[in-house]
């Protein structure tokens, strides 16, 4: 019997695992030879202890991680709606309800931090969604294979640098008198005052914000897309090249919609994260000229929170933040089921 | 021109049953292979010239004189930096942290994921919930900087170990390929005697190897580029992680005193010592990825299709 020797041996073939055809006979020879499958035994608390025991130590730490680290520190959100004191014992600081809240909505840094993030975020998704999509579908396109595997190890380079790295690299690239772009449009215009403002100008700034993440993070995108890529059916494409399709029609009317779902689960992964907001980024990549629109959320919070020691304000602006993301993965998901696409929980 | 070229090799195809490549067709790879090209070189364009102006000479970087390829070639700036006893520092402190944080983390996963897959396992869905309700809610920025606080680990290595040692994403992604090994194997060891652990170390772990190294890349890229909990948490100078550095040697660009405080007197100097910093900072992750390329787009499609 094929099942014994294998287990005999210990240590099972490499490629067997991947293979189901191969998993349901060997289910199905142990069925025959009259030994039920062990799991469908009902089975005594020690005897079940006894087997299964140590998955539970197995378990301990990392139950005992997610308790400390992430469900222990909630208490805290009770400071959202306290006196601002983490001196005295959290308990015992008087409640003041949601005064923390209307506080900051009345605070104009916070409205202001509200807008900027908003916008950065909305921009992000118009540009910065649709480009690894059209990547991909470039990437698809292209024949020469050797060439194709080199281009994309150099697309996925720039997610590997930290936005600190990134930022240095942006300045020597965009700076208004040395940076490298602006020394070539100061050749091209003959004329050595003349600059683009990338890094300087707040309405700029964003542009190159969002371009910058673009650059970082869309190779890296395409994995996703190119493994989706993978499952279309090449007598799809067949089919098309026969009914006489062009290159365009067939990623219109073949690629696009076989990454359909993809795309959907990405688009809903994104918009629960509308008010979300990064906190390396914005924080490299902003500078004293542009403080009116880099201020974002997590910013805020960091500036008061940490350095302000205003808790109490700066856990009701978390709270709130939280809270709305919750609100809009749970929404978009909904709405995804709603329109007939698979949801992401 | 094209358009009646394109409109002729439709035709050949249409003919051929789509197994000849038309002229019109091939023309459209070249193209396609330009632009390649282009987004490939938009890609490298920063970290070229940042390469450039490390290697170049202070004066004719002052004379803005250097695009993508060095002038007046020296290796003074990375010569200064291996003298630069605080920034060595950092770097081996990084290097051992990211070590010991993969191995923990990558640990911890394991531990995680594991007994996750069991089916039978009582009280395994409630855990399940337990850890991806974290995903989606967090308690937020200030009461986690208030636990630091409460169990005294600010200052501490430990605030840069423990707090991100498991992410639920990657924990995901661990499950779904145990998931993937079919049961019969894992019902094969039991009949055999093994208990889970055994079953473990035995049959799973040596078929994860590619998922593992996945995991490991992932883990070691984001302690080594992560800065934002040492930001928070650590204000001694000998625990600052080598992006939190670079952070305050980039800010400071204009402080003439900082800059002599780090040893890079000559303003010039000073420009081309920072780049050197930025490309030691960025090569020993240059150098890894692209070994691993094959096993971590496996790692990311999996977590993408049992997200």
């Amino acid at each position: 019997m094929p099942i014994r020797s294998k287990a005999q041996r210990g240590r099972p073939e490499n490629g067997h695992f991947s293979d189901r055809g191969g998993t349901e006979l060997t289910q199905k020879s142990i069925a025959d030879a009259g030994t039920p499958p062990v799991r469908q035994r009902k089975m005594s608390f020690g005897t079940y202890m006894r087997r299964y025991g140590t998955l539970y130590i197995l378990l301990l730490l990392p139950v005992a991680f997610f308790l400390i680290f992430r469900y222990y520190p909630m208490q805290w959100i009770a400071l959202a709606f306290k006196k601002n004191n983490i001196i005295q014992p959290l308990w015992t600081v008087p409640w003041v309800g949601l005064d923390w809240f209307d506080k900051a909505f009345k605070t104009k840094a916070f409205i202001t931090a509200i807008k900027n993030t908003l916008v950065l975020n909305l921009m992000d998704l118009v540009c910065g969604f649709p480009a690894p999509i059209i990547l991909a579908l470039l990437l698809n396109e292209l024949t020469f294979k050797r060439f194709k595997k080199l281009t994309q190890t150099i697309l996925y380079l720039p997610h590997f640098l930290s936005w600190i790295i990134i930022s240095g690299l942006a300045t020597r690239l965009l700076a208004d008198n040395d940076g490298l772009l602006n020394l070539v449009y100061k050749q091209m215009k003959g004329n050595s005052s003349a600059y683009i403002p990338f890094l300087s100008n707040p309405q700029y700034w964003r542009w190159t914000y969002i371009v910058l993440g673009i650059w970082k993070e869309a190779g890296w995108g395409t994995i996703i897309y190119l493994a989706a890529l993978t499952n279309i059916s090449p007598e799809l494409y067949e089919a098309a090249a026969v009914d006489g399709a062009g290159r365009f029609s067939r990623m219109w009317h073949v690629t696009l919609p076989g990454l359909r779902p993809t795309i959907i689960t990405l688009l809903i992964m994104r918009m629960g994260y509308i008010l979300g907001s990064e906190f390396d980024r914005p924080l490299a990549m902003s500078n004293k000229l542009v403080t009116d629109v880099s201020q974002l959320i997590s910013i805020f919070v960091y500036e008061q929170g940490i350095q302000g020691l205003k808790y109490s304000l700066t856990t009701a602006v978390g709270l709130f933040q939280s809270v709305i993301a919750v609100i809009f993965i749970l929404g978009t998901n909904a709405l995804a089921k709603r329109i007939g696409e698979r949801g992401i929980m | 021109m094209s358009v009646v070229k394109q409109a002729s090799g439709n035709k050949q195809v249409r003919e051929s049953g789509g197994m000849i490549r038309s002229g019109a067709t091939r023309v459209g790879d070249w193209i396609i292979a330009v632009i390649c090209f282009i987004v490939m070189f938009v890609c490298l364009l920063p970290m070229l010239n940042v390469l450039a102006r490390s290697l170049s000479s202070a004066e004719s970087l002052m004379r803005n004189e250097v695009f993508l390829w060095p002038k007046g070639w020296n290796l003074i700036a990375y010569q200064t930096i291996l003298g630069n006893a605080k920034y060595i520092h950092s770097l081996w402190f990084t290097a051992l942290l990211t070590v010991g944080c993969t191995l923990l983390s990558l640990l911890m996963t394991v531990c995680c994921a594991y007994p996750l897959t069991y089916d039978q396992l009582k009280g395994g869905k409630v855990i399940n919930m337990l850890i991806l309700f974290t995903m989606y809610f967090s308690a937020g920025t200030i009461p986690h900087y208030l636990l630091m606080k409460n169990l005294n680990m600010l200052d501490t290595v430990w605030c840069m170990v423990i707090p991100s040692c498991i992410s639920v994403y990657n924990m995901i992604v661990m499950r779904s390929f145990f998931y993937g090994i079919p049961e019969s194997l894992r019902e094969a060891a039991e009949i055999d005697g093994a208990g889970p652990i055994r079953t473990l170390v035995r049959v799973y772990l040596p078929l994860s190897l590619p998922v593992l190294a996945t995991l490991a890349l992932f883990y070691a890229v984001g302690r080594w580029n992560g800065f934002s909990d040492a930001l928070l948490y650590v204000k001694k100078e000998e625990l600052f992680p080598i992006q939190l550095y670079l952070y305050y040697v980039l800010q400071n660009s204009t402080q003439q005193e900082i800059a002599t405080q780090e040893g890079f007197a000559t303003p010039g100097v000073g420009e081309t010592v920072k780049m050197a910093t930025v490309m030691f900072a960025t090569v020993p992750i240059l150098l890894v990825y692209p070994w691993l390329q094959r096993y971590f787009i496996a790692g990311m499609t999996i977590g993408a299709v049992k997200g």
